[in-house]
């Protein structure tokens, strides 16, 4: 039996009717075509189809449509929704060169908005535990590390500085 | 030919899950986080015709800490929250630490530590602290509710004392005692993020410089998260060193039965049970005295 679920994706509100078993990573991927989220392993180690939902962040593969029904969502869409201007955190990854096939790079990013959303001023230890879910084959974790790092120090100047820059 | 999908039920109450799971098929699955039934799930460990979610159950993921009934782990507690609260930092630092220590952070945010008892992995990491606090569960079941303490709940590798259509409810851990410590230790290949290779949990009270109680367990080294008694024992009513506690990692390491999987080798687990097991001790030790 289908389950109607509404969800709010990035500010925008999709009403669907959906198979229970489907995931969140499936629903974002195929119906909405969102597919700035990756599936990646399926089973929660790799971190690739990370998003938030209601503020922390989630393995979408492991993580049922019908469960977040009614939750607001950010996909790495949502962190630049004009589709120009990006978002510090993402400004920083192109400036440090933490990208490089770019799979991993939609999760990480949304790590990222997790860890600096609870923790604005992370040490470099902090950042990588809170990146400790997601996996990059390319290895460039030290890259990463330190665009993180650069973009919380931006996000924590007054936002008239950001601007300016 | 097995279907895939599965049909999905979110009772609002612990009593109409219970009825839900008295009247839907045995091939029914409780889900809390969904973390390890979706992965078995993928893997075709199993093919659920129903899951009943727990997670529109109001006031089930309550965490509270009072002076008498102790603290109470509501069903679906995130480990993120039990890993970040504050009165469980200060006053059960070892379940805190346990739960911290619970995979990586997206599945600390969507799993429970309920859920993780209920898998009943050998290697749960919320398993051997939350034992060696003496920890109770709460259990709803068509026949009544009851209680039964953790000890008694793991009986194989994904296999508990629970009954069909038994729901655990929570997790209670008792008041600590007076000058009483405890701790939790593990050890995994990559540090983080991985099912732990050995982890322990260990409770101390004592007396002046003496221990008057202790309890140990040991996870990931044999079927259950098993008791080390011989270990208890090695330090019960001495004086505590540091060599005491490096006899009772020795005692553990005898009693524990690891095997040898793709987390470590055999004698490489029988060699950390008694180095993690000195460690823990040492650290409940300071926080009893503390």
């Amino acid at each position: 039996m289908k389950h109607d679920i509404q969800l709010m994706v990035n500010g925008d509100s999709y009403s669907l009717a959906i198979d229970p078993s489907r995931t969140l990573n499936q629903v974002l991927r195929e119906d909405l075509n969102l597919t700035g989220t990756k599936l990646g392993c399926g089973s929660g180690d790799c971190g690739a189809c990370t998003v938030i939902v209601d503020g922390r962040s989630v393995s979408s593969c492991l993580t049922l449509a019908v469960e977040v029904d009614g939750k607001e969502i950010l996909t790495v869409e949502g962190l630049a929704p004009s589709g120009e201007k990006l978002h510090p955190i993402q400004e920083a990854f192109i400036e440090k060169g933490a990208i490089q096939c770019g799979f991993c790079t939609p999760g990480m990013e949304l790590s990222a908005y997790h860890l600096l959303s609870q923790n604005p001023t992370p040490s470099e230890q902090e950042i990588r535990e809170g990146l400790s879910g997601n996996l990059c084959r390319c290895t460039g974790y030290n890259k990463i590390v330190e665009a993180i790092s650069v973009s919380a120090d931006r996000m924590n100047r007054k936002p008239s500085k950001r601007k300016s820059r | 030919m097995k279907r895939s999908g599965f049909d999905y039920y979110a009772p609002e109450s612990i009593s109409e899950a219970v009825v839900l799971l008295s009247d839907l098929g045995e091939n029914t699955f409780v889900m809390a986080g969904g973390t390890d039934l979706l992965i078995r799930k993928r893997h075709g460990m199993i093919f659920p015709d129903a899951v009943v979610a727990l997670k529109k159950i109001k006031g089930l993921d309550r965490i509270s800490v009072g002076p008498k009934k102790g603290l109470v782990i509501g069903a679906t507690a995130l480990l993120a929250d039990v890993a970040a609260h504050k009165g469980i930092q200060n006053k059960y630092p070892a379940i805190s630490d346990a739960a911290k220590n619970t995979a990586n952070v997206q599945i600390r945010n969507m799993g429970t530590v309920v859920g993780n008892l209920c898998n009943a992995s050998p290697s749960a990491d919320n398993a051997p602290a939350l034992l060696a606090l003496g920890a109770t569960l709460s259990i709803a079941g068509p026949q009544g509710d009851r209680t039964l303490a953790l000890e008694d709940f793991f009986l194989g590798p994904g296999l508990t004392a629970l009954k069909p259509a038994e729901i655990v409810i929570a997790a209670t851990v008792p008041p600590p005692p007076a000058n009483s410590g405890a701790a939790y230790v593990h050890l995994s290949a990559r540090g983080k993020v991985d099912c732990s290779a050995v982890c322990i949990g260990a409770h101390i009270e004592l007396q002046g410089r003496k221990v008057n109680n202790a309890r140990l367990f040991v996870g990931a080294c044999a079927p259950i998260p098993m008791r080390t008694p011989r270990a208890e024992k090695t330090v019960m009513r001495k004086v505590f060193t540091e060599k005491l506690a490096e006899k009772a990692g020795a005692a553990a390491s005898e009693e524990a039965l690891p095997i040898t999987d793709v987390r470590a080798t055999q004698d490489y687990r029988n060699s950390m049970v008694a180095v993690m097991t000195k460690r823990a001790l040492l650290l409940a030790h300071k926080r009893a005295r503390s």
